[in-house]
């Protein structure tokens, strides 16, 4: 596979795999407008993934749909950070804030690449993905605004921080590790990155789930 | 033979399935239209990448422009192209007019958080700027929830992207 097909993927499985977990929320978040922005948000990136798949099925001669859903698990590229399982709302906010973070990073890079089909989704994706950011950072703020929201949204950063990490490679990593530095006012621990490639066993359920009205009828069209 | 100017203005007549007050030329949508001996081209660029009305724009535009007696191909482009400042002077009104507070220009400034708090969104029932922000996100993803204070109705605001 080449290097562009592998980085799609990549990328797209982030999206793919992240709007699923955002999906948990609907229907259940804490309050209504988080059970919108939640679902909302689950329906942006899945929709990310969709375009970011099709890239990748022109290059490997097959569908957005056969790469989202007829993969073993193994040959998932998403990073670790978006595998977790629903989490309480403060590491679900830990989370989003710090794959947005990461995400803005590569995005940026994205961008300003040489593959003008790339650059140019790079650049749509990153329209929508402001708002998501823009979703994030006030949470963040309401956080840190309280001594108990502080508490705990600083546990859950250390917590995922090591996923984090893993989301981005060895040249953007220290961009973000600046970031989330400046954002919050402190030394993050340095930690060993949860790379790409591993995965964490609730990747298995989420696809069998995920996978399974598709399995149930294989080679209908919907 | 089928022309560039009736097929545009076939598309002008097919409504945006979600708010069916505008049309797909209207919003900005239509990127190209191409016709030759084979039959019409439309490249089509959709507004947010996840919106589940695509498909079924897709499916319009081909059956609308082939009903005019060519074959007709879609072509999905997602590219950097739109932006809410596509949606047309007249689409912006009927938007406004059916209760949709259009979105601000983006010469108006980047989108931002303190601009969501603290801008001036106009409510478009009374036209007063007293409005707060409730959700970035609402009932699609290219809409905003916020409430005016002045006549104490909620609405919904055109995200700019």
């Amino acid at each position: 596979m080449s290097a562009r097909a592998d980085l799609l993927l990549e990328l797209a499985d982030d999206e793919l795999i992240l709007g699923w977990r955002d999906s948990e929320w609907t229907g259940i978040a804490p309050f209504l407008e988080e059970d919108v922005a939640f679902s909302s948000i689950a329906q942006n990136e899945i929709g990310h993934a969709r375009a970011l798949y099709e890239l990748a099925a022109a290059e490997l001669g097959t569908t957005a749909d056969e790469l989202a859903f007829d993969r073993a698990p193994d040959e998932y590229r998403c990073a670790p950070l978006v595998e977790l399982r629903r989490l309480e709302w403060a590491r679900t906010i830990a989370r989003h804030w710090l794959y947005e973070t990461a995400d803005a990073i590569r995005l940026e890079a994205l961008k300003g690449c040489d593959d003008i089909e790339l650059a140019g989704l790079a650049a749509k994706i990153d329209r929508e993905e402001l708002y998501h950011r823009m979703h994030a950072e006030m949470w963040v703020d309401r956080l840190l605004g309280s001594d108990e929201g502080r508490a705990k949204l600083d546990e859950a950063l250390v917590e995922l921080w090591p996923y984090a990490l893993g989301v981005l490679d060895d040249d953007l990593r220290p961009e973000l590790v600046r970031r989330v530095e400046d954002r919050l006012g402190r030394t993050m621990p340095a930690a060993e990155p949860v790379r790409r490639g591993d995965h964490v066993a609730e990747l298995r359920e989420l696809l069998e789930e995920m996978t399974s009205v598709r399995r149930s009828a294989p080679g209908a069209e919907w | 033979m089928v022309t560039a100017d009736a097929v545009w203005r076939t598309l002008e007549e097919i409504p945006d399935p979600e708010i069916p007050v505008i049309s797909l030329v209207d919003l900005g949508v239509v990127k190209r239209v191409d016709v030759s001996d084979e039959g019409v081209r439309v490249e089509f660029t959709p507004t947010f990448m996840g919106c589940p009305a695509l498909d079924a724009m897709t499916r319009a535009i081909r059956e609308r422009v082939e009903a005019l007696g060519a074959p007709c191909e879609v072509l999905v482009v997602n590219d950097d192209s739109w932006s809410t400042d596509r949606i047309s002077a007249v689409g912006r009104e009927k938007l406004r007019a059916a209760g949709f507070a259009p979105p601000p220009l983006r010469s108006e400034g980047t989108p931002s958080l303190v601009q969501l708090e603290r801008g001036p969104f106009r409510c478009p029932w009374c036209g007063s700027t007293e409005t707060r922000l409730e959700n970035i996100f609402g009932p699609t993803a290219c809409r905003s929830i916020r409430y005016c204070t002045s006549c104490s109705q909620p609405f919904e605001q055109f995200k700019t992207i």
